[in-house]
């Protein structure tokens, strides 16, 4: 399971970090977070699994473990890799030139993976999708957000942006570029949204309470502080 | 290995019909664009999914396309939008710089439902 690679080729399967479903038969006392199997694809998940356990391949704890790992992963870390570049200019630095050592600063890894960071200006909005598959951030995001690994959002993502931002209350003058960035191959990408007006002298940890995921997408701006979407 | 293209190199996607794990999305294929980036050689995704050793090494580029050049106004956008993707070398062709520009169009409109 442990990859120098994490794409999803074509089916979100990549390695370890992928969805897994409940286990079907769910032990004493523990509910199933998902429904029964009815998928062919489901099945054919199981029985995978179980012969991977039955031979040896795997255990049982090892997938529970790597369950737990993948849970811990979370946009909060996200935001406070944007909060600090919000509130520390040479890590800003860091982190755009180099985005793998910057979070790894942080103690985040994406091995065999590239970060690349892209900084929303006024003049440019980056927006990410990944049309091929679901390529994302996981490492620092997190599962990505099941519209994100929808035909629709990849396919209209790329033909009309402007009507997807709209959809997510997000809509910016047309003046300003909007770059939609396609996560075709080896590359990851973080939107670093701009720091939301009227936050003068708010900590880093205060700070990050208004990074979203969306924002880190580039589907919507940071929220405004009060809280509210920008 | 050494890169054959360099950061505002206008290039071509090649309009291969490649079956296997391909990282070039169809609707590029046949675009013109400019690259931003060079990302660096990477095992080759094609042969790697496959169980291959992904040797030789491609490079990777980060490619500007203008949402014009791609869509040719048939999209949401505006005029100065644009879709940035990555593309491996050996799908891309060099374009000379004394290439016409394209006549301009339209920018995009929202389509009939």
């Amino acid at each position: 399971m442990t990859g120098e690679h994490d794409h999803d080729h074509g089916h979100d399967h990549a390695h370890g970090d992928h969805d897994h479903p409940a286990p079907a038969h769910g032990h004493a006392g523990i509910q199933p977070d998902s429904k029964e199997p009815s998928e062919d694809w489901e099945f054919l998940e199981i029985a995978l699994r179980e012969l991977l356990i039955e031979k040896g391949v795997i255990t049982a704890r090892e997938i529970e473990d790597k369950l737990e790992e993948w849970d811990g992963k979370c946009p909060e870390n996200g935001a406070r890799i944007v909060a600090r570049a919000w509130t520390d200019a040479e890590f800003r630095k860091r982190l755009l030139a180099d985005g793998n050592a910057a979070v790894a600063e942080m103690g985040f890894e994406l091995p065999g993976l590239k970060l690349v960071v892209l900084e929303n200006t006024p003049e440019v909005h980056h927006m990410v999708v990944c049309t091929l598959c679901s390529c994302y951030p996981r490492a620092i995001l997190g599962l990505p957000p099941l519209w994100y690994k929808s035909k629709e959002y990849r396919s209209r993502a790329v033909r009309e942006p402007r009507a997807v931002l709209a959809e997510f209350g997000t809509r910016l003058p047309k003046s300003r570029e909007v770059r939609v960035v396609d996560s075709t191959a080896d590359c990851r990408f973080l939107v670093l949204p701009e720091r939301p007006k009227g936050t003068e002298g708010w900590s880093a940890d205060r700070l990050a309470t208004l990074v979203t995921r969306d924002s880190m997408i580039g589907t919507a701006l940071a929220l405004s502080p009060d809280g509210t979407r920008a | 290995m050494s890169a054959r293209f360099k950061s505002g190199d206008r290039v071509l996607v090649r309009n291969d019909d490649r079956q296997g794990h391909v990282r070039t999305p169809s609707y590029l294929k046949g675009r013109r664009g400019t690259v931003l980036k060079d990302f660096g050689a990477w095992p080759n995704p094609e042969s790697l999914a496959y169980g291959g050793d992904g040797l030789p090494p491609k490079v990777n580029y980060w490619v500007r396309f203008d949402m014009d050049e791609v869509w040719r106004g048939d999209g949401d956008y505006a005029h100065r939008d644009s879709v940035v993707a990555e593309i491996y070398e050996h799908w891309l062709e060099p374009l000379g710089p004394s290439e016409p520009p394209r006549a301009k169009r339209r920018p995009g409109r929202r389509r009939a439902a």
